[in-house]
């Protein structure tokens, strides 16, 4: 649907039939790939070597992560819904779900940030063990991902009110919308790994 | 610069399409032969900076227990050779080929994303200054290529050596992703009208290949990097044993990213052979879609060999085993190319120019380090050989043996496509031979001081180890090398300024890249052509159908990307805020992403292309 729209507008037709952007990002996706299951994987080689405590089974708080996990995982039908707005030259709802996304993905970190906190509260810093520095480098790059994510969402939406991406550039949000799925899946498998696995 | 006048001689259109000059129009380019000439000379900058590196080391081992350089120096010589030479030399000088010929060789007129094509060179050109400002504070990078943990930790390392490291190759590493990106949409998205991918020159099929092994590989020695600068910087214990970290970790995750790398730097090589050889044998590459597979083939299994740079460490029979199996199923594939040049060769009409005579010289050499690499794909011979100069033998046999002689290959081949003259034959035949006998004279004899058990990265040697025969036959072998090198630069420069001209396709060769003028319009193609065959300039008709539509003139202005700026500053940004890394403050470098953050806004808005209404 997005593609056929995308390339009636698009004066060079591609080998492939996807556009150089989506194509290029999906490449870039594969990077961020290897890059997130270096990091999950290095969580899961200092899997219980910590020396020290705080321990995760001592600390990690299911329910609250539940919560912010659902919150995240929501936000990815804000971005879909945002995506079909923008194709249907919606404006005002486009803009208002670009919103929602940013809220819901700002109430991921508030909540995380929370989380990190109290962590530090019960002794677990970046130094304080194998635990902690893989556990903290790993979902702060995951933390990261979704700034950068909530930045790009609010510079679409800025220029979606300007009326600079009208439904013939819509690809410009859909490649937004994969980033940002992107980032959701890897929180799955992080929360798989990270917390739900003892 | 002289590369740019004769263009701008060439493009004598006027109006409209005429290629502006000046140092603001390579600081704005986004065009990829421009681009390509700037990777090229930066590489050629870097390879005799890390060649007086490694003269000075030869010269310190020239007779056992020298004072001439301190230990000191002597580790901070090897290990900015060894990076200077993987990272600086050899990866961005493929690159140099990558950008010139993938878009001449499919029929395109540029690749997907001209600004960020920039953006890598920049990002490359600052990242490798940054390694190597190590050197004006008299504390290069001391911990060699590889940066083992715990080398590199705050206790063993604690001068700023170590950090120009990690962030001048974490630097360097976000242009190659950027390059692998861009070089797999442009060959899988933007090929001419009929250029199926069974139809692609051998050299773009092998770009294909490494580029996916710069995404897939480089982001795992991305993590490694940031782990070690996390390290070092905020005080993590990624590598610090005393809080059970594990140093064996930052070896798994080097070689992952490491024997990869080893695949990214010869393949580019195996793609130039297989272009040139057919050219001066006459005939078709012998078993094209083998050598494809074969080269894919090899990019799969380079992902399950990486403990075999690991025996030492322990990881027990089983890991071990399947180790050395899968080291010595690689051979195959590489056999088989081999084999397919060879028989490529078999019974053509040879001509014998310097592009074949280091096309040749590679099959030979190459050979020579794969044999041994299998020798030591063995683990229980690697227990006896590991870190002993007999590997150092190995590794220079196919990265100078492989790597460099396939490059110097093409650059004899593709200098009248770039420049419209021919290098000089009877300089680049001097530059063959000296290169030959000062490389074999120089990594010969290490395979012999390497078993007589003369230990790599330690800066003298006993007397008692008889290996002062050896150690200055190399010594000779590197300065004569050395001199090859001179000879090379000044046929550049004499061929530059005086070479033979050469017309569009000097070497009578079949792909795509010939049948444009030479050297070629900044929009390269004035209509894309199209593509029937394999061999396009050799099939008749086709030849002529083809030329008739690249030899003329673009008649409407050609739709070309927009110069720009932001992909210097956007470079220069990131630089600055790895760099302010070392600081170890927070809040400056949290102030150090803001440039960043608006150099890639600003890019982001500003147009790519001209619009069209």
């Amino acid at each position: 649907m997005a593609e056929s729209l995308a390339m009636a507008h698009d004066p060079h037709a591609t080998n492939s039939g996807i556009s150089n952007f989506k194509l290029g990002f999906w490449a870039f996706l594969a990077s961020e790939c290897l890059f997130f299951g270096t990091l999950i994987s290095t969580y899961m080689v200092y899997k219980g070597t910590a020396l020290v405590g705080p321990y995760p089974e001592e600390i990690f708080n299911i329910l609250t992560t539940t919560v912010s996990t659902t919150i995240l995982l929501f936000s990815s039908l804000a971005m879909v819904l945002a995506l079909h707005f923008v194709q249907q030259a919606r404006k005002g709802m486009a803009i208002f779900w670009l919103g929602m996304v940013i809220l819901m993905g700002a109430g991921f970190l508030f909540m995380e940030a929370q989380s990190y906190l109290k962590y530090i509260g019960y002794g677990l810093t970046l130094t304080s063990s194998t635990f902690g520095s893989s556990y903290f480098v790993v979902t702060g790059t995951h933390k990261l991902h979704v700034l950068v994510g909530m930045l790009w969402m609010g510079i679409l939406a800025w220029r979606i009110h300007r009326g600079k991406i009208p439904p013939a550039k819509s690809e410009q949000v859909e490649i937004a919308g994969l980033y940002w799925h992107f980032v959701d899946i890897i929180w799955i498998v992080i929360f798989t790994l990270v917390y739900l696995i003892p | 610069m002289s590369t740019a006048t004769l263009e701008a001689k060439h493009t004598s259109t006027g109006g409209a399409h005429g290629e502006p000059t000046g140092l603001w129009s390579w600081i704005t380019t986004v065009d990829h032969k421009r681009i390509a000439v700037m990777y090229f000379v930066t590489a050629t900058i870097f390879f005799f900076i890390g060649g007086i590196e490694a003269m000075i080391i030869r010269m310190q081992l020239w007779n056992p227990e020298s004072s001439l350089i301190t230990p000191e120096v002597y580790n901070q010589l090897f290990t900015m050779h060894g990076t200077t030479m993987i990272f600086l030399v050899a990866m961005p000088m493929a690159v140099a080929f990558f950008n010139y010929l993938v878009p001449l060789q499919i029929g395109a007129r540029d690749v997907a994303f001209p600004r960020l094509n920039a953006l890598s060179f920049w990002i490359f050109l600052f990242g490798g200054i940054y390694i190597n400002a190590g050197w004006f504070m008299g504390a290069a990078p001391h911990a060699s290529w590889v940066g083992y943990a715990t080398l590199t930790s705050t206790q063993y390392s604690p001068g700023p050596n170590t950090d120009f490291w990690f962030i001048g190759l974490s630097i360097v590493g976000i242009a190659s992703i950027a390059g692998g990106v861009n070089f797999i949409t442009t060959i899988l998205n933007m090929r001419a009208p009929g250029m199926k991918m069974m139809r692609m020159p051998l050299f773009t099929w092998m770009t294909l290949v490494t580029s996916f092994l710069l995404i897939t590989a480089v982001p795992v020695i991305a993590v490694a990097l940031i782990f070690l600068g996390m390290d070092r910087t905020f005080g993590t214990v990624f590598f610090n044993p005393v809080m059970g970290g594990d140093p064996v970790l930052w070896q798994h995750l080097f070689w992952i990213f490491g024997h990869p790398e080893v695949y990214i730097l010869i393949l580019p090589s195996f793609g130039i052979i297989s272009d040139i050889i057919p050219t001066f044998s006459r005939k078709p590459l012998f078993g094209y879609p083998i050598v494809v597979y074969a080269g894919a083939l090899i990019g799969f299994i380079g992902w399950g060999v990486w403990s075999h740079h690991m025996f030492t460490t322990g990881l027990g029979p089983i890991a071990d085993s399947f180790f050395v199996a899968a080291t010595m199923i690689i051979a195959v594939p590489t056999g088989i190319k081999i084999f397919n040049w060879l028989a490529t060769m078999w019974g053509g009409s040879i001509r014998f120019t310097t592009a074949m005579l280091f096309c040749i010289g590679l099959l030979a050499v190459f050979t020579v380090g794969g044999l041994s690499g299998i020798m030591h794909a063995a683990a229980p011979i690697t227990l006896q050989q590991h870190d002993s100069y007999f590997v150092v033998a190995h590794f220079h046999y196919v990265i100078v043996g492989g790597v460099m002689m396939g490059l110097w290959a093409g650059m004899y081949y593709w200098f009248p496509k770039v420049t419209g003259r021919f290098m000089d034959e009877t300089l680049g035949k001097w530059h063959f031979w000296t290169t030959m006998i000062g490389f074999n004279l120089t990594f010969f004899p290490m395979h012999f001081s390497g078993l007589y058990g003369m230990p790599r990265r330690i800066y003298t040697y006993s007397a008692d180890l008889n290996v002062d025969l050896f150690n200055q036959l190399s010594t000779i072998g590197a300065f004569i090398f050395g001199v090859s090198s001179l000879i090379m630069i000044w046929n550049l420069a004499k061929s530059l300024k005086s070479g033979e001209p050469a017309g569009h396709n000097p070497w009578d060769a079949s792909s795509l890249e010939w049948a444009i003028p030479s050297p070629p319009h900044h929009y390269n193609f004035p209509e894309l052509p199209t593509v029937q065959s394999r061999e396009p300039l050799w099939n008749d008709g086709e030849r002529e159908s083809i030329l008739a539509v690249t030899m003329g003139e673009a008649t409407t202005e050609p739709h070309m990307p927009n110069p720009s700026y932001w992909p210097i500053l956007l470079a220069a940004a990131i630089t600055l805020a790895w760099a302010l890394v070392m600081t170890g403050v927070w809040w400056i470098i949290l102030l150090g992403l803001v440039p960043v953050f608006v150099c890639t806004l600003m890019w982001g808005l500003e147009p790519a292309f001209p619009e069209e209404h």
